[in-house]
């Protein structure tokens, strides 16, 4: 439904994407993992048909964007980073403007604007100036401009950013729904998010796809609790020592933050060992304060998996 | 290109033009300043029964000509740069429209605007008609020719618009290359009569070619030059728009 070969984009001389190549099927989930600045929305403004790449071809719903732009565009629905809407316009006025946009006839613009009102749970606010909204609604009257014309290809460039907590739960439940009828590619930098939402994970930085994987099997390979900050009250080196005899351990640290005596224990990946650690400690008679699980940040996931690769490719 | 396209950008931008008070402010002024200048040229010393007072203005430059040409960049100056400005340009760049018929549509909902503005003095004909005995031709033919210059001044405000996001620095943009293009003729006397330069200012400066028109004399090449000046902006204007890709 997607196909992206080679996608290639420079400002400058300065690439913000190199060589993005993927393939999404219908109705597949596709979610885009990476930091600020790694290339996301760079490489969605191409694929929606609003930057031209310097090199390299991305074909949607069977035409290539270049070559076929109208038809392209037609079968995208497109949700920028900034939602921008118009501000003069209420929300039913904007959305009959995007259809006509959409070249859609005026009857089937109105009974979709009805659907998508539900859909996005707009039907309190059909009549409201855009400005008027808050953040999380204008996100939605968004997502609902996107969706209006049933376009087989959704893009979504960081449909949750800026939202309060419950509407991001609202938003990503919508974006599931969208799944099966459309073939959605969103991006994020909320790790969680992904897995939550998305079938498979593409994950870029600085401009290249580091991994590309099912959501499940990534959670897998970085999986579950890698690392334990541990507070324990006893004698400093027989605890390093028999912490770091437990099967799993990578290696132990000792912090001192704050007065109290941390131990902040590595442990093989996809392992969870609070346990077996919690077990030692109490056959010891030692006085465990605190046990908790910490997970990787992004960059320490791109640094995990951009050398697991390295290691993997010698 | 598809009329639809431009209908619905066309009714967009109008019903944006009725709900902003840009559009009735700059009505005023003209309305209010082109009053004025007719009840000046018709109550005189020396009345006659023309429309040319409103049209060149009894004092200094302020008739209509002019007033189009200072008005025209504020009634155009959102029409793009706005788009540029709140990234709105995003999501109609990537609707399946051609970039010709975006342009198209904004420069006929602005043009449309200017348009009634100069359908809502067409009572200064009908008081010529109530109270003297005016010469139709140079009524049809002024009427006319104030349309083209409004026609050409909404396509370089347009043009003004598209190159940037800050719509005081697109009307400026705007009027300047309108105030160049009105006043090119001067350069004139910089060179001998004769001079190929004479020839070439002459031609291309926009009040060299309203004279005429104004005073009743219908010529087709003047009708040429403005079409073509017309096209020509609107052609700049669609490749602007097209190179916000690019960017």
């Amino acid at each position: 439904m997607i196909e992206s070969r080679e996608l290639t984009k420079y400002y400058g001389d300065f690439p913000a994407i190199e060589d993005v190549t993927f393939t999404a099927e219908p109705g597949e989930v596709i979610g885009f993992l990476g930091p600020n600045g790694a290339g996301k929305t760079t490489t969605m403004r191409i694929i929606t048909g609003f930057t031209p790449p310097t090199s390299g071809t991305a074909i949607v719903a069977g035409h290539d964007v270049q070559e076929e732009p109208l038809a392209a565009r037609a079968s995208i629905g497109y949700l920028p980073e900034t939602v921008p809407l118009y501000t003069d316009m209420t929300v039913r006025e904007y959305l009959h403007y995007m259809g006509g946009l959409r070249g859609m006839s005026g009857a089937r613009i109105r009974s979709r604007v009805d659907d998508v009102f539900g859909l996005c749970r707009l039907e309190e606010y059909t009549d409201s100036l855009v400005s008027k909204l808050s953040k999380g609604y204008r996100q939605r009257v968004g997502i609902a401009q996107a969706i209006l014309h049933e376009p087989p290809v959704l893009v979504l460039d960081e449909p949750t950013i800026g939202i309060d907590p419950r509407q991001v739960v609202e938003t990503r439940q919508i974006i599931r729904g969208l799944g099966g009828d459309h073939t959605v590619i969103l991006s994020t930098h909320i790790l969680p998010e992904v897995s939550m939402v998305c079938d498979r994970v593409l994950i870029i930085h600085e401009g290249r796809i580091v991994v590309m994987d099912s959501a499940e099997r990534l959670s897998a390979r970085l999986g579950g609790v890698s690392r334990v900050v541990m507070d324990v009250r006893g004698p400093r080196a027989q605890i390093e020592e028999t912490l770091a005899q437990v099967d799993g351990v990578v290696s132990v640290e000792i912090s001192d933050a704050g007065g109290r005596q941390q131990f902040v224990v590595e442990c093989a990946p996809g392992r969870d060992l609070r346990v077996d650690l919690a077990r030692r400690v109490a056959e010891h008679g030692w006085g465990l304060v605190e046990l908790r699980a910490v997970g990787l940040s992004l960059e320490e996931i791109f640094l995990r998996l951009t050398t697991e690769d390295e290691v993997s490719a010698a | 290109m598809s009329v639809r396209t431009v209908r619905t950008i066309w009714l967009r931008e109008l019903r944006s033009y009725a709900n902003s008070p840009n559009a009735w402010v700059i009505a005023a002024i003209f309305l209010g300043l082109s009053g004025l200048s007719f009840a000046l040229s018709v109550t005189g010393r020396y009345p006659e029964a023309t429309i040319r007072g409103f049209l060149f203005g009894p004092i200094g430059p302020i008739g209509a000509f002019f007033l189009t040409i200072l008005l025209a960049p504020a009634l155009t100056m959102r029409l793009l740069a706005e788009e540029q400005k709140l990234g709105t340009i995003e999501l109609l760049l990537t609707a399946p429209v051609r970039d010709i018929e975006i342009v198209l549509g904004k420069y006929l909902a602005a043009l449309s605007i200017l348009s009634s503005m100069y359908a809502l003095t067409l009572y200064f004909p009908l008081l010529l008609f109530a109270f003297g005995n005016p010469d139709v031709t140079p009524l049809l033919t002024g009427y006319l020719v104030l349309f083209l210059v409004g026609a050409v001044a909404v396509a370089v405000g347009l043009l003004g618009s598209a190159l940037t996001a800050n719509q005081i620095v697109a009307a400026i943009t705007s009027l300047a290359i309108l105030l160049v293009l009105w006043l090119f003729n001067a350069t004139a006397a910089l060179g001998s009569p004769d001079d190929a330069w004479t020839d070439v200012v002459t031609f291309l400066a926009l009040s060299e070619h309203i004279r005429d028109m104004a005073f009743g004399v219908f010529d087709t090449r003047d009708i040429i030059y403005f079409l073509s000046l017309i096209v020509f902006f609107l052609f700049l204007t669609v490749r602007a728009v097209e190179t916000r890709r690019w960017r």
